[in-house]
């Protein structure tokens, strides 16, 4: 139990996955299910440091990987916080129920 | 009005302050590990009853907001919840000694990603109170949908057996992830670039005021 192993942080990162599911499948608001994307992101780049720290230390390969995660969370907001943006500019409102047609 | 703090916005400037405190005292105890280490091993880490006090403080601050992100239904405290969900495992990138990915973390979901999603609501909405609730039943398919998935994922992860590393390797540093990131990665790490590329311009593109 105070031997923190590989599986300690696996299984945080499991309720962090959890948790980023559950966002973006209750939220309405199109800012909260970009939010809960964000969280199944991070789950995904903790999975790879901690893979990278207890099974192949000295490798980097985890933490690349971790990196690569980071850089497209950032590309992926900025296309979504622009598409939102949009779509309350058209419909006056960011209710995903509500943008039911695809053109403008 | 403002004189009087709801309970759960004390709650929160209260784990704002302890994540705050949490992710500089791990900063510093990371920095001196490493210091350490280097040159000594960085295989498996040695465990101690400060290595579990840590873990086990950084990750009750994850899941605390993480559940806080998906429960609440104000769109601003759940940006403010995310932040400190980043700032945690930031933290725990520390602990694992990933003290660059850490500070990446920090600077680029922290202090870029996160402000974005902060404008992003605040040029969506007509006040920053509003909401859109999802239905009971809605609701409750998710929660059980998502509890059951965590169920099978600690039974899978707690019956599986892994291969700890065994051989002593010397203490990565920034320059390694650097060399490794031109050499074996150069694709992947061009393509990254290239994709940054094609997003700004298609956030240009998307944010134009004359159609």
């Amino acid at each position: 139990m105070l031997t923190i192993g590989l599986t300690h942080y696996l299984i945080v990162s499991a309720v962090l996955f959890c948790c980023g599911v559950f966002t973006m499948t209750t939220k309405r608001n199109a800012v909260g299910i970009l939010i809960g994307v964000e969280l199944v992101l991070n789950s995904a780049a903790l999975n790879f440091v901690a893979f990278d720290r207890y099974l192949g230390p000295g490798r980097i390969d985890g933490q690349i990987g971790a990196l690569f995660v980071v850089v497209l969370a950032a590309a992926e907001a900025a296309i979504a916080v622009g598409i939102c943006v949009n779509v309350y500019k058209n419909l006056s409102t960011i209710d995903v129920d509500k943008a039911t047609q695809l053109r403008g | 009005m403002c004189g009087r703090m709801r309970l759960t916005d004390r709650f929160l400037v209260a784990v704002l302050c302890g994540a705050m405190v949490s992710a500089a005292t791990g900063d510093v105890s990371s920095e001196s590990a490493v210091i350490d280490r280097i040159g000594v091993t960085n295989a498996a880490p040695s465990g101690g009853l400060l290595d579990a006090f840590m873990f086990y403080s950084v990750a009750t601050a994850i899941v605390v907001s993480a559940v806080g992100v998906c429960l609440t239904k104000n769109i601003v405290r759940m940006a403010v919840w995310l932040f400190v969900c980043l700032g945690s495992v930031a933290t725990a990138y520390f602990l694992l000694a990933a003290n660059f990915l850490g500070a990446i973390q920090l600077i680029v979901y922290a202090g870029g990603t996160l402000i974005l999603l902060i404008f992003g609501v605040m040029l969506t909405s007509k006040s920053p109170w509003v909401r859109f609730d999802a239905k009971w039943g809605e609701v409750l398919a998710a929660g059980a949908v998502c509890v059951a998935m965590l169920v099978v994922l600690s039974i899978v992860l707690r019956g599986t057996t892994w291969q700890p590393a065994s051989q002593v390797v010397p203490g990565v540093a920034v320059a390694d992830l650097g060399v490794k990131l031109l050499t074996a990665y150069v694709v992947p790490f061009e393509v990254a670039g290239l994709l940054l590329m094609i997003v700004m311009v298609g956030a240009a593109h998307l944010a134009r005021q004359d159609k």
